[in-house]
């Protein structure tokens, strides 16, 4: 039996955006949801977490931290992307900083639609990341191995953006 | 020969009891706070799939430093149900707890660092109040021996009411032991504190179940100790024990963390204080009853 599945420990990280979508998730701990009910707990560390929950848009600044926060969860884990932001920029996805959604950085498995996603439809993109992780651990995926530090993925090069020509 | 069950039953079950408290620990934690909590078996399930996760070392020693953190803690929990020396328990207690600050520098991590660092002064902060106990214990029982202590409070001679003060401060760093909300500095069980998870930031998977394990060797030792002031009637005993557990829940929800100065200073002034007296009425009595 896969106890992967009845202890799901959540890292979150917020790209910014409006934070309505960050909220949403922090209300799904609270009393009202309740996740812990599920075993699933917010770790704020990479390095014990197995689903790494992402909220708002990619930009030029943080880029670099999604991908390092991705890199230090260990195997087996599931990426779930929260809310349009996250999806593939919403609503600042012609903002001049935007790269766009998270999978431009870092493989995403799962996306959960709204702006904001309601806390069910959280709970529901995190139930499934649970069955998913519980499938990568049955057919053992590996991202990185260990102690060679190899990449996943490139960054995607910033955008020459050229402010000072306006 | 009851020595030696007491011994296999402790490395047996106390895992299986300091799982289960652990448990119950987080299910009263979340009613206090409107929540529903986990089931119980939540922290073995935590347990089983830390061992599933991949194993993320950052430096070769720290597996070695963490199976030795265990096996001291275990060391001292079988000299201390073993009936053995109370001082031998408390400073094998202690080299468990190096062990932990060893394997925390050797990732060289700053969160990991800042951590050990205040894992060190926790230690400082309680053990002389540790230390305390076991000369109480000597100085009514003429012997640190816990098997002594044990049968004599069978007999009837309660150290609960020789030793009250002694008591009131070994529960007062028995919070500090917990690593429980005041003195949660140099690590917690709830997310989100400044260190991230300060000591154990760096260990992942299966070197954090190790962690997670030598806590419930730990926890058990430590209520161990609270049941030696009440051993007369073990249900009383247990009884008071577990009462004692969930004030210090009922501390961890209730309080804020606070800075280490504020925590050493008033754990050593809770040793001198409830700690001092006591050893001091104790020596004024056995005077008074030796001059007369
Ligand atoms: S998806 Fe909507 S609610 Fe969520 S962060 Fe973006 S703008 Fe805010």
């Amino acid at each position: 039996m896969a106890y992967i599945k009845k202890s799901p420990w959540i890292i979150h990280y917020d790209g910014s955006s409006c934070n309505g979508c960050d909220i949403e998730v922090l209300a799904c701990l609270m009393p009202k949801y309740d996740i812990e009910r599920f075993g699933a707990v917010n770790m704020g560390n990479p390095k014990h977490a197995d689903i790494f929950l992402i909220t708002g848009q990619i930009n030029s600044q943080n880029r670099e931290v999604v991908k390092t926060i991705y890199d230090q969860i260990g195997d087996p884990k599931v990426v779930v992307a929260i809310g349009a932001c996250a999806i593939g920029g919403g609503v600042f996805r012609d903002c001049y900083n935007t790269l766009g959604g998270v999978d431009k950085v870092i493989p995403v498995d799962l996306y959960v639609p709204g702006c904001a996603a309601k806390p069910e439809a959280i709970i529901d993109g995190v139930v499934q990341a649970v069955g998913l992780l519980e499938e990568k651990k049955k057919r053992g995926v590996v991202t990185h191995k260990e102690g060679t530090g190899d990449e996943t993925r490139k960054l995607p090069p910033v955008p020459d953006l050229n402010l000072e020509q306006e | 020969m009851t020595s030696l069950w007491l011994i296999i039953g402790y490395v047996v079950l106390a895992p299986l009891i300091g799982g289960i408290i652990s448990g119950l620990d987080r299910i009263i934690t979340a009613r206090m706070q409107g929540r529903y909590g986990p089931p119980v078996r939540q922290a073995f399930f935590d347990v089983f799939k830390l061992f599933e996760k991949q194993n993320l070392t950052v430096n070769r020693f720290h597996g070695y430093y963490l199976v030795c953190f265990l096996i001291f803690i275990i060391f001292s929990g079988i000299l201390f149900f073993g009936g053995s020396d109370l001082l031998m328990v408390v400073f094998a207690f202690t080299v468990a707890d190096i062990f932990l600050v060893l394997a925390a520098y050797s990732t060289n991590s700053p969160y990991c660092s800042i951590g050990a660092e205040r894992e060190l002064l926790q230690m400082l902060a309680a053990e002389p109040m540790l230390l305390l106990t076991a000369v109480g214990f000597y100085m009514v029982f003429g012997s640190f021996h816990v098997s002594v202590i044990y049968r004599a409070a069978l007999g009837g001679k309660l150290p609960i009411l020789y030793l009250p003060g002694v008591f009131l401060g070994l529960t007062y760093v028995l919070t500090i032991k917990f690593r429980k909300s005041p003195f949660d500095l140099s690590t917690s069980h709830h997310a989100h504190q400044e260190l991230i998870k300060g000591l154990t930031t760096e260990f992942a998977g299966p070197s954090l179940a190790l962690i997670e394990i030598a806590h419930w060797y730990e926890t058990v030792l430590l209520l161990g100790m609270v049941y030696l002031f009440f051993a007369f009637v073990p249900i009383i005993g247990v009884i008071i024990t577990l009462f004692i557990y969930f004030v210090e829940i009922l501390i961890d929800n209730t309080n804020a963390r606070i800075k280490w100065q504020l925590m050493l200073e008033s754990a050593w002034l809770a040793t001198l204080v409830l700690g001092g007296l006591n050893l001091l009425a104790l020596y004024l009595f056995a005077m008074i009853s030796k001059g007369g």
